[in-house]
């Protein structure tokens, strides 16, 4: 298994459950996932990624599309990672300053909800 | 000569074998277990963006690997045969205007940067590798990565 995806609503946002690894062959199928979201009119997103084993420049692309499709309907994506391998490219890049990242997703929720 | 030698169809599907061999190379030549997710990255990143310059340029051209772990460094050399565009590549410190480098997207563009740019890829090599050398040559580019060893592959 490369890549597994899986979503739900939770409190009105939706969670976006990310297993696997993130790449150039399996990045695409994250983008689809997350462009029919917004197509669908999902635009509080929260991508968990506890379990993703590799994210690489590819991944990160896509992780930034999802958030300029989000915030063109005032919407947002955040992000559940605590796995210092995965955040290093994040701080690597400068991307610690561009997405929520949170601990668990009921965090990211509660986050969320409190900037409405 | 090189430890290990490869070659691959320049399909994205393969690049994850390229990661998956850097890594056991790396492991087997004495590079540090807290480096070897360093390695994968790179070695993933480079790997990458050579496929992307051949489905670009070459399609029936292999990208080509070189692992070799010598004289307390392991190195190594991904060569792409893409020697059409190579201009564009840019440094590793080049960002296209709107790409989120330390600051806010300005979500204004028009391009969607769902794939980032040459520039990402390649910064992220030369944040991850302990020493790094890109090299253009008439045939295409040469990415030189080396990280500490202690020998003993």
């Amino acid at each position: 298994m490369d890549l597994k995806l899986d979503h739900h609503t939770s409190d009105g946002i939706e969670v976006v459950d990310v297993e696997g690894e993130i790449d150039v062959y399996t990045a695409p199928r994250l983008r689809e996932l997350l462009i029919e979201l917004v197509n669908n009119g999902h635009y509080q997103l929260v991508v968990n990624m506890e379990k993703v084993e590799f994210l690489d420049s590819t991944g990160l692309g896509v992780l930034v599309g999802g958030l300029k499709r989000v915030r063109a309907h005032d919407g947002s994506l955040d992000l559940v990672c605590t796995q210092e391998r995965i955040l290093k490219i994040f701080r690597i890049t400068g991307l610690t300053k561009v997405f929520g990242i949170h601990d668990t997703v009921d965090e990211a929720i509660t986050a969320r909800k409190s900037e409405k | 000569m090189a430890t290990v030698e490869m070659s691959f169809t320049p399909l994205p599907v393969h690049v994850r074998t390229a990661r998956l061999v850097a890594t056991a190379v790396a492991r087997r030549s004495g590079v540090e277990e807290a480096l070897l997710d360093e390695v994968r990255l790179a070695v993933g990143e480079a790997c990458s963006r050579a496929v992307e310059a051949h489905q670009a340029q070459c399609p029936d051209e292999p990208v080509r690997v070189e692992l070799t772990g010598t004289n307390g460094r392991f190195e190594v050399v991904v060569t792409d045969a893409a020697a059409a565009g190579q201009e564009a590549a840019g440094s590793p410190s080049a960002e296209p205007e709107g790409w989120p480098g330390n600051g806010v997207p300005n979500g204004t563009g028009a391009l969607d940067h769902s794939v980032p740019p040459q520039g990402l890829g390649l910064a992220v090599i030369a944040g991850l590798a302990d020493d790094v050398q890109f090299s253009r040559t008439p045939a295409g580019l040469s990415i030189t990565m080396s990280w500490p060893s202690r020998g003993t592959g």
